[in-house]
Parts: structure tokens; C-alpha cells; sequence
């Protein structure tokens, strides 16, 4: 009996710490290659950063860390030197030296077929150069203050390995990285198996194997948490949130992310905007979206605390410009926009329009969390506020085509600023559209001010980040606070599942990155 | 019969061709892949270079003809999404598909056909009258939320099988096969019967609806008469007579549980053509979707005509030569 019972105790133990050592997460869109380089998706990025690292890490709040790189600084305007982490080795044991920087850069544009390719971080370089075998000197065209951040997008591979193409990454033969997990399986539509890496420079992987699981529906991804049959899941619908915040086998971790629902206008068309209609739903020459008046009045008819508590269950914060205020180059003045149907009915009518007009708000419905319930709130406020609003739902597939076109009047769409600061919507969304300085790439409104141009522009060429900060606030001051350009909802707050014991540090990037979950100590 | 085959496979040809260009034509206008493949953050630049690196800065005329260039070679295009061959990132896929649709015939086939016989037999029992009602539920719920019911009363409370996902899989004939361990087939049991519901309600009340209608015939009264078992009557006389019509359902049922098992797969994660096919139509992903339709059309002509040639051989007086007129 008491040898049973000692082989038992051993049996046990044994399972127990087996179990502790594999992960597997559910992941909630599938991801399409191995290759770093090949197609720029979240999913993806996601996975290559467990294998591959960046030269400029980011934490969870998309603050700048030493990656491979120990440290890097501006020497002059155009000029940044690079110091190369020393004693990183590749998974294959050979040495990390300036070599593999180059030949990563030398790679990014030159990946053939690639849908959505890094090349856009990459060309403000202009040269690269290795000073010696740890350090790198980079020259920009014309000075590009965000070219640590471009740095943390790009995934650095072994020299050794540039000449692979794709399919060589797919197979796992050209999967060579840095990073905390080594290469195991890779099978396209089901899932991706990585194995510690026993020999990181950083802190040692927690589990011996994580296994990613495609689940892209959202009941049956927090079905497989409450089963145990994976232990992490991202992207916990919101109508699943306050049943499992009771529930003992799961603990949730949540931040609001860098995204912003927001709501674009046609301010770019004289006359004749194609959705817009006269309050008896009759054509109307006049566009009277080209007036900030009437911009600042629609933004005052919506109620962003009834959005928020209702339609997104709390998880979701009331936006009052393109990112949190912890962000670089936030302002401090811009507020959520104040509920004021009284206020809002005055401003139309001092704009001209006291009865008002009618228009069309197009939103894409499998894009955004609740996008088109959203959108549907939206158009009951407008209409209680004197604008009936019709609501026209589709695909992102047919949505974004549309939208680019300039086939809308009025439109609802998101925003995540990848590189983590405020440049990246100022410039996307209400820079004018100019394909040269490649500015105003999404601003399907045709918002265009000269004088946000041009602060957005110097900010662009500012190396100085105190200078740059207080410059892109003050052109969101303009663009926003001012004139209306865009306008902003709610950010959008990104969930995570663990199984209990587990902990995960929520991330704004909405990255679900496996090597930061922490077994919680008893 | 072989210029009947011939005749058929020519007809197929055009077939394929009509749906190619409706396929491909129906794609163009829904929306522009560009714009849902590059990163939002992309600008002009890289738009145009995604473009052009896909061939879609070509007019559209230009982008078919090239695409039915292609096709006569053999090659349906290269992925947007996959940068790989499109029709392999479908035959890639085809095994997880197939194995699920096989379990599922065989569950409803081999449950459906004696569960409609004993219903047919003894109409008025209790046990028959169950069946019936069950057929009903199998026929009328949606296949996403009993989907969603198996993982919650399976997976979740019960704790007996895997929520989603496709066990380990074993090499049999060069294709990759899970369903012959038993690890693996625990995984399958449950999108399997999720897929099965409906067919196998079809088919119990299709059977039972056969064997009622049959057994009042002159034969099978003549077969009893003559003093024959009750086995015999029902196992060759009975039986043989009632496959027909069942032959042709489970044959259009096949191509269907192949082809459209979306539903399912979506919500078991099963990483099949279905959940493929559907992640493309997201992603506009044409080259995938195109050649996915074509494989599927192709499948069901020749599923379609495989049950002609069975027919005459189940049925001596249906001669495919007569079709000939």
C-alpha cells in the first residue's frame, strides 16, 4: 500500500510538472506564414516575435526596450549609430553580428509575392553600413525621428538565411531566430508548435512547448478555455466577459489598446457628397460636412458613455482623440466630447441647418468589435438630434474597397497606431491625401488643413522627442479639438483568458505574445 | 457507355469554364484584395507595389486571360494570401476534409438506414415515433448551435472529448490521416456527428418513407406468401429496392457534406477546405476561392456521375446506352 501510494505521489508529480510545462493558446485569426517578412498581419507578427527578435523591443505599453540592439542614438540629423547586443546566438549557434542587420534589411523588399510587405519601415533608410561586428550606422534620406520605432517592427534574420524564399520558412528549414522559442510545427489553417529555446540571452522560456491553436470562432475559443484543452485564450468576446470574471477556472487580463473607433466625414467634396440628402430625403447640392460647425454638432449628438456601457459592456473607454493620453505625442486638452443634444441643435442651426439633412453612415460589420451595433447607436443619436441617419452594414472585404474609393459620406472605421506614438494617425487619417509624401494614405474624408499639414510634417523631421511630442499634440489640438476632422469614439479594450495559475500582462499592440505569460506563484 | 462517359467529362469542361468566369467576374466587383491585404499603416506607395507584385494593377479582362492561360497548364494561380499554388493549399487541405465527411456518411448511413427500417416496420411503436420526433430535431436545428451545444455538453461539462482542433495525424497511402488512431478519432467524433445530424435525418425518414410505400407492394406480399423469412424479405427483397432512391440522395448529400462543411469546421476549428474557403471570401483572397469553386464542381460532376453508372448497376432495366438518346 505504501509503495502504491509513493508511486502514485511520484506519478502525479510527474504529470503535474509536465503540464506545467507545455502552453497551448488559442489564437483567434489564422495565421499564414512563418516567413517575418512576408505579410505584415498582427497574427503573424505575433507569432515571429517568439522566434525572431527586433533590434527595439516594446513593452506592454509600447514603450521602447533594448532588443538586440543594447542601445541606439541620433549622431546627427540623418545619422543614428546602432550598438549590437554582444553574446546572442542564433538558434543554429552561430554568433548575432551586424551581418544579419544588413542582410534584413537587404531582404525586407525584396520578398516576392508579398501581400503586405515591411518595406514601408525600411525606406527611409537610405544606407547601412557595420562599423564593426556589433555596431550599425544607419543614414535616413531626410530625418525620420521614428526610426527606432520602424526598428521594432522589423524582425531580424541570420544572414545565413536571407537567400531562403518563402516556402523555406513555411517548411521551418529557414527558421532561424533569436528569440525565446525555436521552430517545432507549422501546419497552415490548424496550428504552430514552438520548442524553448534552453539558450536565450533573456529570461529563460517558462514553458518547454507552447502550442498555438487556430479557433477563429469566438464561442468555441472560450468553449476549449473552459475545457482545458487550452490554457490561453485572445480576443474574449465581450459578451462572454462578465460570465467569466465569476468564473473560478479563468482569470482575464485587459487594457484599452491603441485602437480608436472613430467616425470620418466627407469634408473633401464641394457639392454633391454622395450620401448626403435634404432632411426630407431628397437630393442636396450643398455638403454641409465641409463645415467644422456641423462636424463639431454631430460629434456633440453622440453620447459616448451609453455606447460604451451598453453596446460595449464597459469594455471600451469614451475617446476624445486618436490614442490614450499615456501615449507619445498625445494632447492633454482633448476630452471625450461632451453629450450635448441642446448645444449640438444650436450649432446647426447657426451653420445653416435647422432642420437639418440626411445622410448615410457605411460601416463594415465583422471588422471591429460590435462595429455595426455601433454604428447603428450612432445613427439613433444623429436622428434624435435632428440628421436622420440610415445605417448601411458590409463586409470589410467590400467596406475598405468602397471606402477608398471615396463612394461614402459619412463612414465608421478603426485605428491602430502600430508604431505606438501619434504620428501614425495624424499623418494616415488627417494628413491630406498626397501619395508623394505618402500622407493621408486612409483619410477616406478628404480632410485637408494646411496648417495640420504642416505641423505634422515638421513633427515628422523633429528628432528631438520632447519637441516632436508637443507638436503632433498641438496638430491633434487643430485637427480634432478645432476643426473636427475625425470623430473619435472609443478606444476599443483588448481581452485576454488564462486558465488560473497563469498570468498575462495585457498589451496595447494586441499581440499575444506566449513567452510573457507567467505561472503565478502560490 | 464509354462515348456516354466521354460526352460527360466534355460537357464537364464547359462547366468549369462558365463558373471560372462567373466566379472570377462575381470577386472583381465585391472589392479590391489590396485594401485588405496590406497593413492598414501602408501608404501609397506600398499599396501600389502590393498591386502590382499581385497582378492587380492589370484591367481585369487581362487579369482572366491570364488566369485562364494559366488554368489549361494546370496552374489555378498563386494564393494572395499563401504566395503558394492555390489548388495546393486546397489539396493541402482536402484530407482533413474528406476523413470528416467519410465519418459523417458513415455514421448517418450506417445509423439512418436500420433506424428508417425499424420506424418503416413498426410505425406505431413508441421507439419508432421517437426516432421520427428526433428526426425532426436532426432536421431543424442549426447546425452552429448544436455545434456549440456538442463542445459545451462534450467538452465542457462532461470532459469526455476535445472541444476543436484535429488530433495527431498517421501517414496512410501518402496522405496525412487522423481518424485511424484512436486519439485522433476522438478529436473527429464530434464535428463528425455535428456534420451527420442532418444527413442522417434525411436519411431515417427517406428509408422509412421507402420501406412504407414498399411493403404494401404485390412483391413483398408474394415474397411472404411463398413462406419466406421475415429476414430474407426485408434484408434482399426490401432492401434492394429501397437503395435506389437513397443511392442518388446519399450521393448528392456526399458532394454537399464535402464541399459545405463550413459551418462545422468553422466552429470545431477543423483546419479543412470549408474553414479555407471561408477565410479567402474574407480576405478576397481570389486565386484560393476560384480554385476552390472549380474543385468543388468538378467533384460533384463526377460524383453525379458515378451514381448514374451505380444505378445501372443496381437497377437492370435503367440502361446508360438509352441516356444516349
Amino acid at each position: 500500500m505504501k509503495i502504491r501510494n509513493a508511486l502514485f505521489a511520484v506519478l502525479a508529480a510527474a504529470s503535474l510538472s509536465a503540464a506545467a510545462q507545455d502552453l497551448s493558446v488559442g489564437l483567434s485569426t489564422p495565421v499564414t506564414t512563418m516567413d517575418p517578412h512576408f505579410h505584415n498581419l498582427t497574427p503573424n507578427n505575433s507569432i515571429a516575435k517568439h522566434v525572431f527578435e527586433t533590434l527595439v523591443h516594446q513593452d506592454d505599453q509600447q514603450a521602447m526596450r533594448p532588443g538586440l540592439a543594447e542601445s541606439w542614438k541620433a549622431l546627427d540629423d540623418t545619422t543614428w549609430e546602432i550598438k549590437l547586443r554582444k553574446n546572442v546566438r542564433w538558434h543554429d549557434g552561430s554568433p548575432f553580428t551586424a551581418d544579419d542587420v544588413l542582410a534584413t534589411l537587404k531582404r525586407i523588399p525584396n520578398v516576392p509575392n508579398s501581400p503586405a510587405s515591411f518595406a514601408i519601415y525600411t525606406r527611409p533608410i537610405s544606407d547601412a553600413k557595420a562599423k564593426d561586428a556589433h555596431t550599425v550606422i544607419l543614414t535616413t534620406r531626410a530625418p525620420h525621428p521614428l526610426l527606432p520605432n520602424d526598428l521594432a517592427t522589423i524582425h531580424i534574420i541570420s544572414a545565413k538565411m536571407a537567400g531562403m524564399g518563402t516556402p523555406d520558412y513555411n517548411s521551418g528549414k529557414a527558421v532561424n531566430g533569436t528569440g525565446p522559442y525555436k521552430f517545432g510545427e507549422y501546419v497552415s489553417g490548424d496550428r504552430v508548435v514552438l520548442v524553448a529555446n534552453d539558450k536565450y540571452w533573456g529570461q529563460k522560456p517558462a514553458f518547454q512547448k507552447i502550442r498555438f491553436r487556430m479557433i477563429t470562432n469566438s464561442a468555441a475559443r472560450v468553449a476549449a478555455l473552459l475545457a482545458g484543452d487550452v490554457q490561453m485564450i485572445e480576443a474574449v468576446p465581450t459578451a462572454d466577459i462578465a460570465k467569466l470574471k465569476t468564473d473560478a477556472r479563468v482569470t482575464l487580463a485587459s487594457t484599452v489598446s491603441n485602437r480608436v473607433i472613430y467616425l470620418h466625414m466627407d469634408s473633401g467634396r464641394e457639392r454633391n457628397s454622395p450620401f448626403v440628402t435634404d432632411a426630407a430625403g431628397k437630393p442636396m447640392e450643398a455638403n454641409p460636412l465641409r463645415d467644422p460647425r456641423v462636424r463639431k454638432a454631430i460629434s456633440m449628438m453622440i453620447d459616448r458613455n451609453a455606447i460604451v456601457s451598453r453596446i460595449m459592456e464597459g469594455e471600451a473607454k469614451p475617446a476624445g482623440q486618436f490614442l490614450p493620453e499615456t501615449f507619445h505625442g498625445t494632447s492633454k486638452r482633448l476630452a471625450p466630447e461632451k453629450y450635448d443634444p441642446d448645444g449640438a441643435k444650436k450649432l446647426l442651426a447657426a451653420a445653416g441647418y435647422p432642420n437639418g439633412f440626411g445622410i448615410t453612415l457605411h460601416t463594415p460589420n465583422n471588422r471591429y468589435i460590435n462595429d455595426e451595433k455601433i454604428a447603428q447607436a450612432v445613427a439613433q443619436f444623429l436622428t434624435r438630434g435632428g440628421i436622420p441617419t440610415k445605417v448601411d452594414a458590409m463586409p470589410s472585404a467590400v467596406f475598405f474597397s468602397r471606402g477608398s474609393k471615396l463612394e461614402f459620406s459619412f463612414l465608421l472605421a478603426g485605428w491602430g497606431a502600430g508604431t505606438g506614438e501619434n504620428s501614425s494617425p495624424l499623418r494616415s487619417l488627417v494628413a491630406s491625401f498626397d501619395p508623394k509624401l505618402g500622407n493621408g494614405a486612409a483619410n477616406r474624408g478628404r480632410f485637408s488643413d494646411a496648417g495640420v499639414d504642416a505641423m505634422v510634417h515638421t513633427a515628422l523631421t523633429t528628432i528631438d522627442d520632447t519637441k516632436r511630442g508637443l507638436m503632433l499634440a498641438a496638430a491633434a489640438d487643430k485637427a480634432i479639438g478645432e476643426l473636427t476632422g475625425v470623430i473619435p469614439l472609443h478606444y476599443e479594450v483588448s481581452t485576454w483568458g488564462v486558465k488560473k495559475g497563469l498570468a498575462y500582462k495585457a498589451r496595447v499592440d494586441q499581440y499575444t505574445l506566449a513567452h510573457e505569460v507567467t505561472v503565478a506563484k502560490k | 457507355m464509354t462515348v456516354y462517359v466521354l460526352r460527360r467529362l466534355a460537357q464537364t469542361l464547359l462547366v468549369l469554364f462558365v463558373t471560372s468566369g462567373l466566379v472570377f467576374g462575381g470577386l472583381y466587383l465585391v472589392g479590391d484584395p489590396v485594401e485588405i491585404l496590406v497593413n492598414p499603416q501602408a501608404d501609397q506607395e506600398e499599396r501600389a507595389r502590393t498591386a502590382a507584385a499581385l497582378g492587380l494593377d492589370r484591367p481585369a479582362l487581362e487579369q482572366y486571360w491570364i488566369f485562364l492561360k494559366g488554368a489549361f497548364t494546370g496552374d489555378l494561380g498563386k494564393s494572395f494570401v499563401f504566395g503558394r499554388s492555390a489548388l495546393e493549399v486546397i489539396i493541402e487541405r482536402m484530407p482533413a476534409t474528406l476523413e470528416l465527411a467519410f465519418l459523417a456518411m458513415v455514421m448517418s448511413v450506417g445509423l439512418g438506414i436500420p433506424l428508417g427500417l425499424y420506424a418503416g416496420l413498426r410505425p406505431h411503436g413508441l421507439a419508432a415515433r421517437s426516432i421520427m420526433a428526433g428526426s425532426i430535431l436532426g432536421f431543424s436545428l442549426p447546425t452552429f448551435w448544436v455545434g456549440l451545444l456538442l463542445i459545451m455538453v462534450f467538452a465542457v461539462q462532461l470532459g469526455w472529448l476535445p472541444s476543436t482542433g484535429r488530433g495527431p495525424t498517421t501517414e496512410f497511402l501518402g496522405v496525412q490521416v487522423s481518424i485511424l488512431t484512436w486519439e485522433g478519432l476522438r478529436y473527429a467524433l464530434l464535428p463528425a456527428l455535428n456534420l451527420a445530424l442532418f444527413k442522417l435525418s434525411l436519411i431515417i425518414r427517406l428509408t422509412r418513407a421507402q420501406v412504407r410505400e414498399q411493403s404494401l407492394l404485390d412483391y413483398i406480399r408474394f415474397a411472404r406468401a411463398k413462406g419466406l423469412k421475415r429476414a430474407r424479405v426485408i434484408g434482399v427483397h426490401l432492401l434492394k429496392n429501397i437503395l435506389i432512391p437513397l443511392i442518388t440522395v446519399i450521393g448528392l448529400e456526399l458532394g454537399s457534406v464535402i464541399a459545405f462543411a463550413v459551418v462545422t469546421e468553422t466552429i470545431f476549428a477543423w483546419p479543412g477546405m470549408g474553414k479555407l474557403v471561408i477565410d479567402s471570401i474574407f480576405q478576397l483572397d481570389r486565386p484560393v476561392v476560384v480554385a476552390y469553386l472549380l474543385v468543388t464542381v468538378f467533384m460533384f460532376i463526377m460524383i453525379n456521375l458515378m451514381v448514374d453508372l451505380l444505378y445501372s448497376a443496381l437497377d437492370p432495366r435503367v440502361r446508360i446506352a438509352e441516356v444516349k438518346s
